[in-house]
């Protein structure tokens, strides 16, 4: 909080007409970033650093006295228990699922736009929507209007074809939640390929069409190379956001069915079971993944950066 | 535009695809569609199977979900989530307008690791820090306290406003700047007269943005408040379990949820990628 008033007081010197000294000018340069640059540690680090603590410990909300300290225990049983240990597995299977599918829809879409046709700015909008309903409003669109066995949209349309009369979310549980999430999801990966598809070279494009270079060959040798790095941010960003999905799971199955993904598992873990050390171990484990995913993530994100930065 | 004389196979194929980008299309607004006109529709003509695609309008949905119909008023979590992301959005333009900058137009040294650390932040997933969080709530009373989701929220939108902005100052053309100084300007005047025009356009799409994160966001919410503090999409997750007819009440209550979401994405649709590619893509 002190850093937020030192900043224009730092600012005055600069414009002041005598030089001040050197050391003084960097400060009064960097003064304008410290507020935030401090606030971000001490709201996102510091509460990392005590989760990594924390997991260290056998420590029960209910049993305060019992705290003490276990090494790596807390991971040994998260990694060993079935409950557990199966949530990591469905975090993996909801993520790459979502992921993929909606890449691949987002890119069949992208390129349809890419496209001159009547009312396309229309067909944009009405495809961005999904992407812009509240998440538990979304869930529970899905769990109730759509997937509901007795009157939801789904069985009302199989109806009129004499079809079968499933119940969504009890037979494929998963299924359910990954649907509901692609729904969401493709507007985002559609928006960044576009994106993408839009920065194309057209003079090269001409240039290969004349050659008489057909659709697919333009497709397969400019479009998708060019795509590449685009691909490859919309399926990083899409991880980074679908391994923390809560919304979703919570919303639609409650976890149950084995939906649970590690996110819910340590919502649950210490918010109804109150095991504070394991729960902070499960946290510690999604950290972990995410930084996984989140090197690739910067280093596309540096490449395009770069690239941005040298074109100006 | 296109007489039928022109009509090549080539044409002919463009057509389809677009008349296939407009069946895919209706096919996603489709769950909405059916939304906003279930919400419209009476309890008993919304669980109707096969759908009652025709069956009269009311408001009665609406009137269930605004309280008038008996049931908990939706207000005070509507207000509550109308503080949380109007004031956290407000915070995260005062912190990452002047860090925005110091690393565009006046750049620190090294300003791509600066920038490249807020970046990381956002990749550390919320339950990185969440029961510590909840832990320093409850041992300083700040559970179920509004204000506590506003620091969460700006912590949580501050490395996009970052990102978005510092590429939205660094549009503005250094020698536009160079002149005024010339001339005498000073730096308030500078900012104001030259970068904010330039700027702003962007600067509001950031806003939006970030108004839609936070309003969006129930795991912090879900857990950090009760009563008191409750949010919008935490009011929601009241209807997960089934509670008899109540499907056209549902509808309304997502659908008017979701409302300022959609307004606001749609408001800042051309800035949309940018804001969530955090800048990476323009």
């Amino acid at each position: 909080m002190s850093a937020t008033t030192t900043a224009p007081v730092a600012a005055t010197p600069v414009r002041t007409t005598h030089q001040p000294p050197a050391r003084l000018r960097a400060w009064a340069t960097r003064a304008p970033l410290l507020p935030a640059l401090v606030f971000m540690i001490v709201v996102t680090q510091l509460p990392f650093v005590a989760t990594l603590v924390i997991s260290f410990f056998d420590w029960n909300a209910l049993y305060p006295d019992a705290r003490h300290f276990t090494g790596v225990d807390n991971y040994q049983e998260v990694l060993t228990d079935p409950d557990l240990r199966h949530s990591v597995w469905t975090t993996v299977l909801l993520t790459v699922a979502v992921v993929l599918v909606s890449l691949i829809l987002g890119l069949v879409l992208a390129l349809l736009l890419d496209r001159r046709f009547r009312g396309r700015g229309f067909v944009r909008t009405l495809l961005i929507a999904p992407f812009l309903v509240v998440p538990v409003a979304a869930a529970l669109l899905w769990k109730h209007v759509l997937y509901n066995p007795e009157y939801g949209l789904l069985n009302g349309l199989l109806h009129y074809v004499g079809g079968p009369q499933p119940d969504w979310i009890s037979n494929t549980p998963l299924l359910a939640v990954e649907a509901s999430l692609v729904w969401q999801w493709t507007p985002f990966m559609m928006l960044i390929l576009l994106a993408g598809l839009q920065s194309r070279d057209n003079e090269q494009m001409e240039a290969a069409r004349v050659d008489g270079a057909s659709d697919w060959q333009v497709f397969r040798y400019l479009t998708l190379p060019h795509l590449r790095r685009y691909l490859e941010l919309g399926a990083l960003l899409g991880s980074i956001y679908i391994v923390q999905n809560f919304d979703a799971v919570f919303t639609i199955t409650s976890g149950g069915l084995g939906t649970a993904n590690l996110p819910y598992t340590v919502y649950q873990t210490f918010y109804q079971a109150h095991e504070n050390g394991l729960a902070s171990a499960a946290g510690v484990l999604v950290v972990i993944g995410s930084i996984i995913i989140a090197t690739f993530a910067l280093r596309v994100v540096s490449s395009l950066f770069r690239e941005e930065v040298s074109r100006a | 535009m296109s007489t039928v004389a022109v009509r090549t196979p080539a044409r002919r194929k463009g057509v389809g695809l677009g008349l296939v980008a407009w069946v895919i299309g209706i096919v996603f607004f489709l769950p909405i569609a059916w939304m906003a006109l279930t919400s419209f529709h009476s309890e008993t003509d919304a669980a109707k199977n096969p759908p009652a695609f025709g069956a009269s309008l009311t408001l009665d949905g609406y009137r269930d979900f605004f309280g008038t119909g008996g049931g908990a008023s939706p207000w005070p979590a509507l207000i509550n989530s109308v503080v949380a992301s109007v004031a956290s959005t407000l915070f995260v333009l005062l912190l990452a307008l002047p860090a925005a900058y110091a690393l565009s137009l006046r750049p620190v040294k090294k300003w791509t690791d600066v920038l490249f650390f807020f970046l990381s932040t956002k990749m550390l997933p919320v339950v990185a820090g969440l029961l510590p969080i909840y832990l320093f709530a409850k041992n300083t009373h700040m559970l179920d306290n509004i204000w506590l989701l506003v620091i969460l929220y700006t912590s949580m939108n501050l490395p996009i406003a970052v990102w978005m902005m510092q590429s939205f100052l660094a549009e503005v053309p250094v020698a536009i700047i160079e002149a005024a100084r010339v001339d005498g300007a000073r730096l308030p005047t500078i900012l104001a007269r030259v970068v904010a025009p330039i700027a702003l356009p962007g600067i509001a799409a950031t806003a939006l943005i970030c108004f839609i994160f936070s309003w969006n966001e129930l795991l912090f919410a879900r857990v950090l408040t009760g009563v008191v503090a409750e949010t919008a999409p935490v009011f929601l997750t009241g209807f997960i379990t089934s509670q008899g007819l109540f499907l056209a009440k549902v509808c309304a209550a997502s659908l008017v949820i979701s409302l300022p979401v959609l307004a606001a994405g749609f408001a800042a649709q051309d800035k949309l990628v940018q804001g969530l590619s955090l800048g990476a893509v323009k």
